[in-house]
């Protein structure tokens, strides 16, 4: 069986950062990614950050992806990158199996770190499974890892900062955007993005949903509505829209799955996306030395997930005999700026969720 | 209404500007309206010009007097939230204005001048049109717009 200090479950922001903040501390590790290529969502942002320079703001996803992958080849002694792996069991026993190739292979570690990330929600509506009708997520894959457009003419569902800047990015792609519908009375994420699209001509109907789509063998009309305080659509305001493609953006869940494959101890919290494990003030869950960073305990900006995941890094080799010649020095900084990062009113859901799993 | 569908009101624009004869000389607008963790503005500018602070969740103040409008943080905000305006004489307004879209326009084209709510109001000259590496792929474009619309002009679109 292969031996490893540390295993790394996802080769996103977080896990790369883990990994590089874990080699600083003198720490091996092993990273495992079920993609081809590691940088996680990263490698299709094509759009400038936000945050402060300590979290690469003003550089694009797509180049903060490159200084991350970077950072971690540069201990080629002490980092192994696995990609086109998928974990497909965890044990509490510290054991961790893989699946490479069709090669089935067992790990046994000291400690674990999951940084999965998280998942698109979807959202029901009638022929919603149209071919045609994508996440969000996955016209940025198309577009800004693929070079493929989506469609002609598209519409987005969701008026958060992924539905608005996925909107401005097809836009550069040279697709016609009809409209962002947004469900909530107000558009869900930054104004800046929102005025970014409107400038462009682009319509955000707020209080608006899709209703149905429509087509044989994949979509071309959609049918949208207004929709009243609950959120039930007001009879008389069915329009229909001629489009050949349907972007979601209705928020992330976290990707949470393999924890409760060991028992962590989990909790649904709303305000994070879904179904978290309870950690305490280091990241480590209800498992002792399972630790968790990024979208899987919570979902917010890679910015954060960059932080967590230096953070989880830092202290997961303390605890393993491994301490960082600046460990204190690190340690209150990683802290100070994740909460820089969420102390402003748009923080507000994700510190009240972050409290309800403090152990 | 801002939050209902992305355009700023009027007052809420107004409060960015300084007073008329400041822009007599070029200045940064900053229409960043909401508290997002953000400072590229602030760290970029090399005249200490604008100012954020500890908590990066502040909103920008320019300090007009210090400002020079060399237009460094048009390309350096995120959020594509800033941009340089200049009253040139009593029929000119030059615009410094950040645009991600490709082609980009080219100097001595003539564009339409876009307002906040996406649409077209004038017509516009473009004077010039800068990307360098330090750009980052987010051109600078220096339009000349009709002094009128000068708090109203917002982007450029090309005439069809």
């Amino acid at each position: 069986m292969k031996q490893i200090d540390l295993v790394i479950i996802g080769g996103g922001p977080a896990g790369l950062s883990a990994a590089k903040m874990a080699a600083e501390s003198g720490l091996s590790s092993l990273i495992i990614e079920r993609d081809f290529k590691v940088g996680g969502q990263l490698v299709k942002q094509t759009h400038m950050f936000f945050g402060s320079e300590k979290q690469y703001a003003k550089t694009r996803g797509i180049d903060i992806a490159k200084i991350l992958v970077n950072d971690v080849l540069k201990y080629p002694e002490l980092i192994e990158i696995m990609t086109d792996t998928t974990v497909v069991g965890l044990y509490k026993d510290k054991v961790v199996t893989l699946l490479q190739n069709d090669k089935y292979i067992k790990v046994q570690t000291n400690a674990i770190i999951i940084a999965t990330g998280a998942s698109e929600k979807v959202l029901a509506f009638e022929n919603n499974d149209l071919p045609g009708i994508y996440g969000a997520g996955a016209v940025q894959t198309l577009m800004n890892v693929h070079g493929v457009l989506p469609g002609q003419n598209v519409v987005m569902v969701g008026s958060g900062n992924i539905g608005l800047i996925v909107s401005y990015q097809l836009i550069q792609a040279g697709v016609n955007v009809l409209c962002v519908l947004e469900a909530a009375s107000e558009i869900g994420g930054y104004k800046v993005h929102a005025s970014k699209l409107k400038r462009l001509g682009v319509d955000i109907k707020t209080s608006h949903s899709i209703k149905k789509a429509i087509g044989k063998e994949y979509l071309e009309k959609i049918v949208i509505g207004k929709l009243d305080d609950k959120w039930e659509f007001i009879e008389g305001t069915d329009e229909e829209l001629v489009v050949d493609s349907l972007c979601i953006s209705v928020g992330l869940s976290p990707l949470s799955n393999l924890l409760s494959m060991i028992e962590t101890e989990m909790k649904y919290v709303s305000y994070l996306g879904g179904l978290v494990p309870l950690i305490d003030k280091n990241h480590e869950t209800s498992i002792e030395n399972v630790f968790v960073a990024g979208d899987v305990c919570g979902v917010e900006e890679a910015s954060s997930a960059i932080v967590e995941g230096y953070l989880t890094g830092l202290v997961v080799a303390k605890k393993l005999g491994f301490v960082h010649p600046n460990y204190d020095e690190l340690y209150l900084d990683f802290k100070d700026q994740l909460q820089n990062l969420r102390s402003g009113p748009f923080g507000e859901k994700l510190r009240l969720g972050l409290e309800e799993i403090m152990r | 209404m801002l939050n209902t569908n992305g355009v700023p009101e009027k007052k809420l624009v107004l409060s960015k500007f300084p007073d008329r004869e400041l822009l007599l000389k070029p200045k940064a607008i900053t229409e960043c309206y909401e508290d997002i963790p953000c400072n590229p503005c602030a760290t970029s500018c090399p005249f200490d010009a604008i100012y954020i602070g500890e908590d990066i969740n502040t909103q920008p103040v320019v300090d007009f007097e210090k400002c020079t409008g060399c237009g460094i943080c048009v390309y350096n905000c995120p959020g594509l939230a800033i941009f340089t305006v200049q009253e040139l004489d009593s029929t000119n307004a030059r615009f410094k204005i950040p645009f991600e879209l490709r082609p980009l326009p080219e100097k001595g084209e003539t564009w339409s001048g876009v307002n906040r709510a996406g649409e077209i109001i004038t017509e516009v000259l473009i004077e010039k049109v800068s990307l360098k590496a330090t750009h980052d792929k987010t051109a600078l474009v220096q339009v000349l717009v009709p002094v009128e619309y000068i708090n109203y002009f917002i982007t450029i679109r090309r005439q069809i």
